[in-house]
C-alpha cells in the first residue's frame, strides 16, 4: 500500500519534528562557522548526522533506530572520539615546543628573528588607500626624522614632495595626501594580518609597522630554504637542519631552535615508557603501591562503613537519623577542600593532629606516615558511601532467614556471617570493584594531600605516596614542560590495565553470584 | 565489560584528560601571579581544584582589544585599558583568568581564540616562545634605556625583546622590630638572634622560611648564591646557557652543607613544615622574628599591623652576598593577535609612559621596572627601595625553558637535606637529573 507524502507527514508526531527541527537549526548555525574554518570534515559530520537524524525521525519504519540512534551518536562523540584522539596523540610529540605544524614553525621562527636595524631611524607612519574601501590595496606614507616623506608599497618607496601631502606640526605625520586617503587608527588595525605581512623592502632590510602610527626598518636573521629544510642563522652563518620536529645545527654542537613542530613518533612515546630508566624504574614501587592503595582504601571505607551500618540497624539504637546525618557530614564537604584541610592538618610542627595528641609524628616527611596519612584521609573521605550503600543493603537481608537461622540456635555473629554478609557482598561487590577502579585513579586525592610526596632523595619523578596517574602526570607535565603525546601514551597503558583488572572483577563478581545464588 | 565498568574506565580517562588541562601548574614554572615560589611547589594543590573545576577561558569576541591577566590585577588595567580606549574610539576587555594562565594562555592561542595581550611573570617567555604564542616587541632604543637593566634582560630572550616590563620583584629579609635586631650582617647572626628569641620565649621559631616537603629552589636560591652556587652559567652574551648547570658545582655543595647544617637533623631552623602556606602567616603572627619573602607579602605584613623593617637577606659568614632572583612582570602581544598594530601600541606607546606604571604600583606595590617611575615611587614607599636594595646581586630569573626542568630535581634534593638526607649525593643526584632531562627535551 503506497501512501502519498503529505499523508506521512500528516502522521508525524509534533515532538520528532521539533525535535529534527532543532537538530536541522543546530547544522544550520554551526556549518557557516565550520566553512569559515576550513574544516570540511566537521561539515561532513554535521551533515550526515543531521541527515540521519532527519531520516530516522520523519520516515515510519525505523522505530527501533530512533533509540538507537541518539546514543550511538552520544557514544561516538563523548566516548569513542575521545579515546581515538587520545590514542593518536600517543603517537605524536605533541607538547610544549611542538605544538605547531612544521609551516607554522617555519612561519614564527622567521617571525622572531626580525631585528631592527641597529642605530637605524624611526618613522612616522601613515597607511593610505586610494579609495575609500579598506579591504583594497594599501601603502605605507613614512615621514623619517628630518620630515621628508616617501610612500612604500610592496615594490619599495617611492619619494613624495611636500607640495602633495599634509603633515602634523607635531610629528610630521602624513594626514593627507593628495589622491589618497588616509586611514584612521581602527581602520589600520583592521587591516589585522594583512597588515602585519606586509613589508616594504628597502635596501639591506625592510620596512614594518609597529603599532598604528610607527614604522621600524629591520631585517630577518634567520632565512629558511625551502628545498634543502634548512634555516640559517644569517649572523652567525650557523645551518640549522629540519630533523625530527626541530631545526638542529647542522655544526653538530647539539644547538637547536627554540621552536618546534608536531611530527609522529610512532611507539616511541610506549617505548619509552618501557625503555626509559627514569620511568621504567620507579614503576614497578608506584603499580604495587597503587594496587595496595586501592585495595587498602575499598577494604577500610568498606568495613567501616559496614560496621556502622550495623550498629545503625541495630532496633535498639536511638536518635538514628542523628547519627546519620553526621556520619554523612564528611560526603557532604567538597572533597576538594577537605583533602587540602587534612593536608594541612598533618603539617609535622604546626599541624592539628600532632598538637592535639601531642606526638611529633612527621606525617607527611615519612614514607609509611604518609601512605598512612593517605589512607587514613581516604578513609574519612570514603566511609559515609560505603556507609549509605550498606545501610541500604541491610533492608535487603530477609528478615525470616536471619530468624530461621537464630531459632536454629545460631550466634549473632553466625548470623551476621553466613546470612547477612553474603547478602549484603552481592550487592555491595559491583559497587567495590568500582570504587577500586576510582581509587585507582584517584589523582585528587595524591596531588592535593602529598603531591606523590615524600620523595627519596635523588628521585624527583616518583614519591613514596605516588600513584600511577599522580606519577604519569609529573612525568608528563612535569620536567620538560607538557608532554601530551607522552601522556596520551600513559594514560592508554592504564585505561588498559583498569580494564582489564575490572573485567577480572566482575567475572569474579558474577561466579561468587553463582555461588551464592544456589 | 559491563556498563559499570565502562563507566569507571570513562572517569579514568576523563580524569586523564582534566589533569592535561591543568598542565603547567605542576610543571613548576614559578611567578605565576602574587607568589612566585607558591606555584613551584607547595601552593601546586591550590592551583588544582579550580582548574579542573572551572572551564577554560574563551576570548571575548565582543571586543576590538583583549587582555588576559590573573584575577588580582584585572581591576587596575581594566582602568588603564579603559582610557586607552576611549582616547582610541575602542573596545577593550580585560578578562581575569583565575587559575594556570600560562598553559590557558598557550593552548587558547593555538586554538586561535586566545586574547590580543597577556600580562604574566618572565620566566614564562622562554615557554611562551617556543610555542608560537608570543611576538617580539620592537621597542625603540631610547625606550628600552628607560628601563631598569635587569627588567631589561629578563624580557630579552634569544636577543629579541619579547615584552614590556611593568614591576621587577625579589625576594628581601623581612624582620619584626619588636622582636629581633633588624639588618643582621650575616645569616650566622640573624639565626642567633632568631635563637635567642625563641629562647626568650617571645617566638617559636627562628627564621620563617618556606620549604615544603618538595622544597622551594626559589626561596632557597639567595643563600644558594651566597655560597658560590647557581642554577645556569652564563653565555658570553650575557643569557642563561642551559648546558652548563652548576647544581653540583663546589659553591652550590656549600649551601647544601649549610642546609644539612641548619635542618632538621641539624639546628633545626630550615624545616619542611614551612611552606607557602604558612610562612607569612608565622611571621604575621608573631611566631618568628624573621620572614624571608617577597613584596607580594606587604600587603598581609602591613595589616597585621607588626613594627618591621626590610634588608637584604644575609650572606653566610665568610661567603658571598644574597643573590635573590629578581623576576619581572610583564605585557606579551600575543602572535596570533586579532588586533596586533592596537594591541602593540598600547603595549609600547601607553605602557611605557611613567603614569600608568605608577597608578599600576599603587594597586600592587612592587617596584616599577621604568627607572623614572621607580625613582618616584621609591622616594615615598622605603619598603619598594628597601626591596630594590635588597636585589643590589640579584640574578635575573632564568627564562629559558631548561629551568622547568630544574625546579623539581633541586626542590626535592633541598628538601631531602633539611629532612636528614646526604647533602652531596642528593645535589648530584639532583644535577644529574636536571641534566637528563634537559637533554631528553
Amino acid at each position: 500500500m503506497t501512501v502519498a507524502p503529505y499523508e506521512r507527514l500528516a502522521r508525524l508526531s509534533w515532538p520528532r519534528v521539533v525535535f529534527v527541527g532543532l537538530v536541522a537549526a543546530f547544522a544550520v548555525l554551526t556549518i557557516p562557522t565550520l566553512v569559515d574554518k576550513h574544516s570540511w570534515t566537521g561539515v561532513t559530520i554535521s551533515v550526515a548526522v543531521t541527515a540521519i537524524l532527519a531520516y530516522v525521525y520523519l520516515t515510519p519504519k525505523r522505530i527501533a533506530a530512533r533509540f538507537l540512534v541518539p546514543g550511538t551518536i552520544l557514544l561516538l562523540a563523548f566516548q569513542v572520539y575521545p579515546v581515538a584522539y587520545t590514542i593518536t596523540t600517543a603517537f605524536t610529540d605533541y607538547g610544549d615546543g611542538h605544538r605547531l605544524s612544521q609551516s607554522q614553525a617555519v612561519a614564527q621562527i622567521e617571525a622572531d628573528s626580525v631585528l631592527e636595524q641597529p642605530g637605524a631611524q624611526r618613522y612616522e607612519l601613515s597607511v593610505a588607500t586610494k579609495t575609500t574601501d579598506t579591504p583594497g590595496a594599501f601603502v605605507f606614507f613614512l615621514t623619517d626624522p628630518n620630515g621628508k616623506v616617501e610612500r612604500g608599497d610592496a615594490s619599495g618607496l617611492t619619494p613624495v614632495p611636500d607640495s602633495q601631502v599634509t603633515k602634523d606640526q607635531f610629528t610630521g605625520k602624513v594626514t593627507a595626501a593628495v589622491g589618497w586617503h588616509i586611514l584612521t587608527g581602527i581602520q589600520v588595525n583592521g587591516l589585522g594580518q594583512r597588515l602585519s605581512a606586509f613589508a616594504v623592502p628597502t635596501s639591506g632590510g625592510f620596512i614594518k609597522s609597529v603599532g598604528l602610527s610607527e614604522a621600524y626598518i629591520g631585517q630577518f636573521t634567520m632565512k629558511y630554504d625551502a628545498a634543502a629544510h634548512t634555516m640559517t642563522d644569517t649572523r652567525t652563518n650557523t645551518v640549522y637542519k629540519a630533523s625530527g620536529g626541530e631545526f638542529k645545527a647542522a655544526d653538530g654542537s647539539g644547538k637547536t631552535l627554540p621552536i618546534g613542530w608536531k611530527v609522529g613518533v610512532g611507539f616511541k612515546n610506549f617505548t619509552s615508557v618501557l625503555t626509559n630508566a627514569t620511568i621504567r624504574g620507579p614503576f614497578l614501587r608506584v603499580l604495587i603501591w597503587t594496587i595496595a592503595f586501592a585495595i587498602l582504601s575499598v577494604l577500610t571505607t568498606f568495613a567501616l562503613g559496614l560496621l556502622l551500618a550495623v550498629v545503625m540497624d541495630h532496633p535498639r539504637m536511638r536518635g538514628r537519623k542523628l547519627y546519620s546525618s553526621l556520619l554523612l557530614l564528611p560526603y557532604a564537604m567538597p572533597a576538594f577542600i577537605t583533602t587540602l584541610v587534612w593536608s594541612s592538618m598533618y603539617n609535622k610542627d604546626f599541624g592539628l593532629l600532632n598538637k592535639l595528641f601531642g606526638t611529633h609524628i612527621d606525617w607527611l616527611g615519612s614514607p609509611w606516615a604518609a601512605r598512612g596519612s593517605v589512607l587514613l584521609t581516604n578513609l574519612w573521605l570514603g566511609f559515609p558511601y560505603m556507609f549509605l550503600v550498606c545501610a541500604g543493603l541491610l533492608q535487603a537481608v530477609p528478615q525470616e532467614l536471619k530468624e530461621v537461622a537464630r531459632v536454629d540456635g545460631a550466634s549473632a555473629f553466625r548470623v551476621f556471617r553466613s546470612v547477612t554478609m553474603p547478602t549484603v557482598l552481592i550487592g555491595a561487590m559491583p559497587l567495590l570493584i568500582a570504587s577500586f577502579g576510582y581509587n585507582f585513579n584517584n589523582f585528587n586525592l595524591i596531588r592535593l594531600l602529598t603531591d606523590g610526596g615524600p620523595y627519596p632523595s635523588g628521585s624527583s619523578t616518583a614519591g613514596d605516596t605516588d600513584i600511577l596517574i599522580s606519577y604519569t602526570y609529573r612525568l608528563a607535565f612535569g620536567g620538560q614542560g607538557a608532554q601530551y603525546g607522552l601522556a596520551s601514551a600513559i594514560s592508554f597503558l592504564i585505561f588498559v590495565l583498569v580494564g582489564l583488572i575490572l573485567y577480572g572483577g566482575f567475572r569474579q563478581t558474577r561466579q561468587l553470584e553463582e555461588v551464592y545464588a544456589r | 565489560m559491563t556498563t559499570a565498568a565502562v563507566a569507571v574506565v570513562a572517569a579514568a580517562l576523563s580524569l586523564t584528560g582534566c589533569s592535561s588541562s591543568a598542565s603547567k601548574s605542576a610543571a613548576g614554572s614559578t611567578s605565576s601571579s602574587s607568589t612566585p615560589s607558591a606555584s613551584s611547589s607547595s601552593s601546586s594543590a591550590a592551583a588544582a581544584p579550580s582548574s579542573s573545576s572551572s572551564a577554560p577561558p574563551v576570548r571575548d569576541p565582543n571586543t576590538d582589544l583583549v587582555i588576559w591577566t590573573d584575577a588580582q590585577r584585572a581591576p587596575v588595567l581594566q582602568q588603564f585599558a579603559q582610557s586607552f580606549a576611549a582616547a582610541n574610539g575602542i573596545s577593550v576587555s580585560v578578562q581575569p583568568v583565575a587559575t594556570d594562565l600560562q598553559s590557558a594562555y598557550v593552548t587558547a592561542t593555538a586554538a586561535g581564540k586566545g586574547p590580543d595581550i597577556v600580562v604574566g611573570a618572565t620566566d614564562w617567555i622562554g615557554n611562551l616562545v617556543q610555542n608560537g604564542a608570543i611576538a617580539p616587541l620592537p621597542l625603540t632604543a631610547a625606550q628600552k634605556g628607560s628601563f631598569q637593566t635587569t627588567a631589561l634582560s629578563a624580557v630579552t630572550y634569544n636577543g629579541q625583546v619579547y615584552g614590556v616590563p611593568y614591576a621587577t620583584e625579589n625576594l628581601a629579609l623581612i624582620t619584626n622590630t619588636g622582636q629581633a635586631p633588624a639588618n643582621p650582617a650575616t645569616f650566622e647572626d640573624m639565626v642567633a638572634n632568631g635563637q635567642a628569641a625563641v629562647k626568650a620565649g617571645k617566638d617559636s621559631e627562628a627564621l620563617a622560611m618556606q620549604i615544603g616537603q618538595q622544597g622551594d629552589p626559589y626561596t632557597a636560591q639567595p643563600l644558594l648564591g651566597s655560597a658560590g652556587g647557581f642554577i645556569f652559567g652564563t653565555k658570553a652574551d650575557g643569557s642563561y646557557d642551559p648546558a652548563q648547570v652548576g647544581v653540583d658545582n663546589a659553591g652550590s655543595k656549600a649551601f647544601a652543607a649549610q642546609l644539612a647544617k641548619y635542618g632538621e637533623k641539624g639546628q633545626n631552623v630550615f624545616k619542611r613544615s614551612i611552606d607557602a602556606n604558612n610562612a607569612v602567616s608565622l611571621f604575621t603572627s608573631g611566631k618568628a622574628p624573621y620572614l624571608i619573602s617577597g613584596p607580594w607579602a606587604l600587603e598581609q605584613i602591613r595589616k597585621a599591623g607588626l613594627k618591621y623593617a626590610i634588608s637584604p637577606v644575609p650572606g653566610f659568614a665568610g661567603m658571598g652576598p644574597s643573590q635573590p632572583f629578581v623576576g619581572v612582570q610583564a605585557f606579551y602581544v600575543s602572535a596570533k593577535a586579532k588586533n596586533t598594530a592596537i594591541a602593540q601600541e598600547f603595549t609600547l606607546n601607553y605602557l611605557t609612559k611613567k603614569d600608568v606604571e605608577e597608578a599600576l604600583y599603587k594597586v600592587d606595590p612592587r617596584a616599577p621596572a621604568l627607572t623614572e617611575a621607580y625613582d618616584d615611587v621609591s622616594k615615598t614607599d622605603p619598603d619598594i627601595a628597601a626591596f630594590q636594595a635588597a636585589a643590589a646581586h640579584g640574578v635575573v630569573l632564568p627564562q629559558i625553558p631548561a629551568m622547568s626542568a630544574v625546579w623539581g630535581p633541586l626542590g626535592i634534593a633541598e628538601a631531602a637535606i633539611v629532612g636528614g638526607a646526604d647533602p652531596n649525593t642528593s645535589m648530584t643526584n639532583a644535577a644529574t637529573q636536571i641534566k637528563a632531562a634537559i637533554a631528553k627535551g
